[in-house]
């Protein structure tokens, strides 16, 4: 006897059901982020007060996928749309989710003035070193010798200079007393969890956060699930893992 | 809510960033988001200054581009938001214009005009007619008021956000850095005293209800996936624009009706062009002018009648013919014969005017 | 006249943006018609400072105009920025005790005053501009010395009341002045 149509998807209460499937390329980690995100903001009941921007580049395909009040921005714009709705209307928990090029290259001054000034938003970098919309170039993030379409014999960080650190960068500019700042990965969706209940309690209090999550791309990386999850490992020897800023008391 | 400075008629004698200040708290602006560029910087300055008075909100940001999506993050989520920029700084805040106008976003923002292009001039310009009717990627869905003195930027001002509220279409209001660093006497007033009711701000994130419970989550978006899925959503724009045009068109005639020379200019220009009219009407010659208000959209069919009447046109600017060609076009197939009188990125003087349409009279009675 | 179209040009540093404003200031309290556009450009300091005035009984229209009736040049780079606001119905004012050079341009009548050199001598030198304010008041005659006195009231007078003798130190050098200007309303 077959059972298992009956069983319905574990959908979040913050998942758009009627979305549809998944517009994601398949073994993307967007989706897995998401997914993690929305039940978190299920645990900590924020679905009425959340709302939920996305950049341009795949990101801009989560525009339904919440089932929160979500607007899809400019490429690198989605940090300032969020703190204009922040500073307008204090109270609400919101998220600018992008990733490393959107973040941290044509986005980068948003990047780091909303982190000195420790603007009341949570900021999701996915960081997939590389941008995969557009096909697959070099992004700050890129991985020494890894191969994209405008690195095709492996990134020269002698010529496009060392991979961006944006955790880093923003632990040491937000503000000690307002702010969270952590890296996480797709491989612990677990600790994934954890971090972004931390992220959203402190946005919440009326704190700033950043997570960058590392994730990945496996259609633009040519990789099979091995190669993935190697490359996976590989990217979380070269950006460190862990929790770079934590307000006092937050837990 | 915010509290309202202005309660009776006022008159002030102040300097245009100032009146543009008063007048976006008179209209109840409850934000400003801004980046210093001259000469704007006073409506930030005044702005600030008074906010322990308005309880209103202000945030600088970290360049215009921010400016301008932070505008629009303060409209979607419920408040009467603006910005101002100039020059350079307009040019990058096409970024956020064009994601308004994409949806329908109802962005306010006065522009102070500048030298151009690049760095050019602090001082003053037309030039930036043209970027402010059409910048950015798209149709120019936008409505560009220009404006030719402080009361102007007073009405101006609290029509804008009635205006971009009311049709949903980004509003700007267009002046430049003489109106924003000259002083003159203007009577500041509330709007309620001139029958104005302030359109409702209602907010596109975080509306009242239950999401799943009394309402649906919103889902904002300005990309699409078909060609044909953006075409259908911008044809139904067209119509919207059209519609709204015939309500929001405006114009003002001076001494135009029997005028032999008509004058076209905006803004600031068109003031000169009527010290120019009366000098001129004293020496005999039958000079007119004729000045869209609206520039984008402009009031084509009162445009074309007064050109028609006239038996020559005289197109002023402070810059290289950016009204007269988004003009010309729609004077098309008519054929009375203009001249122009362009002074890039320089202020037009009556005497300036005088002398040309002189020289255009004389040569019309030579021929 | 129903219009009197003024430069006030000089050194940053000078004055020549406070001289206006409260002449303006003064305009407006009287009730006439008044436009003011402060020159100004990317330089903060160092630069020629120009005030455009004008002072009118009706509503005036262009707000820069092309020559003036009243030049009041205070440095040998004004007198030459100058020039081309002069006309031949101008009358050009300028300090002798600062410039070495004189006016060259075609205009109606030239007046050289000393305003800066009796400031130092007889009074301070920080009062020059508000003498410059007492020669624009006689030449220009459209305004009164008690809409000027107001005007110094409303920019001075916190000054003024911390310390009295400011106040008739002010009114002296407004009075030196008027009293550098033969003939009213040139």
């Amino acid at each position: 006897m077959i059972t298992t149509l009956d069983v319905k998807p574990d959908l979040a209460k913050a998942q758009n059901a009627a979305a549809g499937a998944s517009k994601f390329c398949p073994g993307c980690g967007h989706g897995m982020i998401l997914k993690t995100l929305a039940k978190t903001i299920d645990e900590l009941e924020l679905n009425e007060r959340a709302v939920f921007g996305c950049d341009i580049g795949c990101s801009l395909l989560s525009w339904n996928y919440m089932n929160l009040d979500t607007v899809q921005t400019h490429h690198g714009r989605t940090t300032p749309v969020i703190y204009g709705v922040t500073r307008a209307n204090p109270g609400t928990v919101g998220i600018a989710y992008m990733g490393d090029g959107g973040g941290l290259a044509i986005g980068a001054q948003h990047l780091v003035n909303a982190a000195t000034r420790s603007e009341n938003l949570l900021v999701i970098v996915a960081n997939n070193t590389n941008y995969g919309m557009t096909g697959g170039q070099m992004s700050p993030t890129t991985m020494p010798g890894q191969k994209t379409e405008t690195t095709p014999y492996g990134r020269d960080c002698e010529v496009t200079g060392r991979p961006a650190k944006a955790a880093e960068l923003v632990a040491s500019i937000a503000d000690p007393n307002k702010s969270y700042v952590a890296r996480a990965s797709v491989s612990n969706l677990r600790k994934l969890n954890t971090v972004f209940k931390k992220a959203l309690k402190n946005v919440a209090d009326g704190g700033y956060s950043f997570v960058e999550v590392l994730s990945v791309c496996p259609l633009n990386w040519r990789t099979n699930n091995e190669g993935t999850w190697e490359r996976l490992k590989t990217m979380e020897e070269c950006f460190e893992v862990k929790e770079f800023l934590v307000k006092e008391g937050l837990e | 809510m915010v509290k309202k400075l202005i309660t009776q008629d006022t008159r002030m004698f102040l300097t245009g960033n100032e009146v543009i200040a008063y007048a976006a708290n008179a209209a109840e602006a409850e934000f400003m988001y801004g980046y210093p560029i001259t000469p704007q910087n006073e409506i930030m300055h005044t702005w600030c200054k008074l906010l322990p008075k308005t309880e209103a909100g202000f945030l600088q940001t970290e360049d215009e581009i921010s400016a301008g999506f932070s505008t629009i993050g303060g409209i979607l989520a419920g408040k009467r938001a603006f910005t101002a920029t100039a020059g350079p700084g307009n040019v990058i805040m096409q970024d956020a214009q064009s994601m308004a106008e994409m949806m329908r976003i109802p962005f306010v923002c006065a522009v102070m005009q500048r030298g151009g292009p690049s760095t050019a001039t602090v001082i003053y310009a037309q030039q930036e007619t043209r970027l402010t009717c059409f910048g950015g990627n798209g149709e120019g869905f936008r409505i560009v008021y220009s404006t030719a003195g402080h009361q102007d930027l007073y009405d101006y001002m609290i029509k804008s956000f009635n205006t971009a509220w009311k049709y949903r279409f980004p509003t700007f209001m267009l002046a430049d850095g003489y109106q924003g660093k000259m002083r003159e006497p203007v009577t500041l007033y509330d709007p309620k005293s001139r029958g104005i009711t302030m359109e409702p701000t209602p907010a596109a994130l975080r509306a009242p209800g239950v999401i799943g419970v009394d309402r649906e989550a919103t889902h904002l978006r300005n990309t699409f996936n078909l060609e044909e899925e953006l075409m259908e959503q911008l044809d139904k724009y067209q119509i919207d624009y059209d519609k709204m045009s015939k309500e929001v068109e405006e114009y003002l005639e001076y001494k135009a009706e029997d005028a032999e020379v008509l004058i076209i200019a905006h803004g600031i220009v068109a003031r000169s062009a009527m010290t120019a009219v009366d000098e001129l009407r004293a020496k005999g010659i039958k000079a007119g002018l004729f000045r869209p208000i609206t520039i984008r959209p402009l009031p084509v069919e009162p445009m074309r009648k007064a050109v028609k009447r006239a038996k020559q046109v005289l197109f002023t600017e402070s810059a290289n013919g950016q009204l007269a060609q988004m003009c010309l076009e729609k004077l098309y197939g008519l054929t009375t014969p203009y001249q122009t009188l362009f002074k890039m990125g320089v202020g037009v003087t009556g005497d300036d005017i005088v002398a040309k349409v002189e020289t255009m009279v004389q040569e019309m009675a030579n021929v | 006249m129903a219009r009197t179209k003024i430069v006030l040009a000089g050194e940053g540093g000078q004055g020549v943006q406070s001289v206006a404003k409260i002449l303006v200031e003064a305009g407006y309290e009287a009730g006439k018609e008044i436009l003011y556009i402060p020159n100004f450009g990317v330089e903060q300091r160092g630069g020629v400072s120009v005030a455009f005035c004008q002072i009118a009984d009706e509503k005036i229209g262009e707000p820069r105009f092309a020559k003036g009736d009243i030049i009041i040049a205070l440095s040998d780079r004004a007198i030459a920025r100058c020039e081309t606001y002069t006309s031949e119905n101008s009358v050009v004012v300028y300090d002798s005790s600062v410039c070495t050079t004189k006016p060259t341009a075609k205009c109606k009548e030239v007046i050289a005053v000393e305003a800066n050199k009796i400031a130092n001598e007889q009074l301070s030198a920080r009062v020059f501009n508000i003498m410059i304010l007492g020669v624009l008041l006689k030449a220009t005659n459209v305004l009164k010395l008690e809409d000027i006195k107001n005007a110094m009231e409303i920019a001075l007078g916190k000054k003024f009341d911390a310390k009295p003798e400011l106040r008739e130190l002010n009114y002296k050098a407004l009075e030196m002045g008027m009293a550098m200007v033969e003939k009213v309303g040139v």
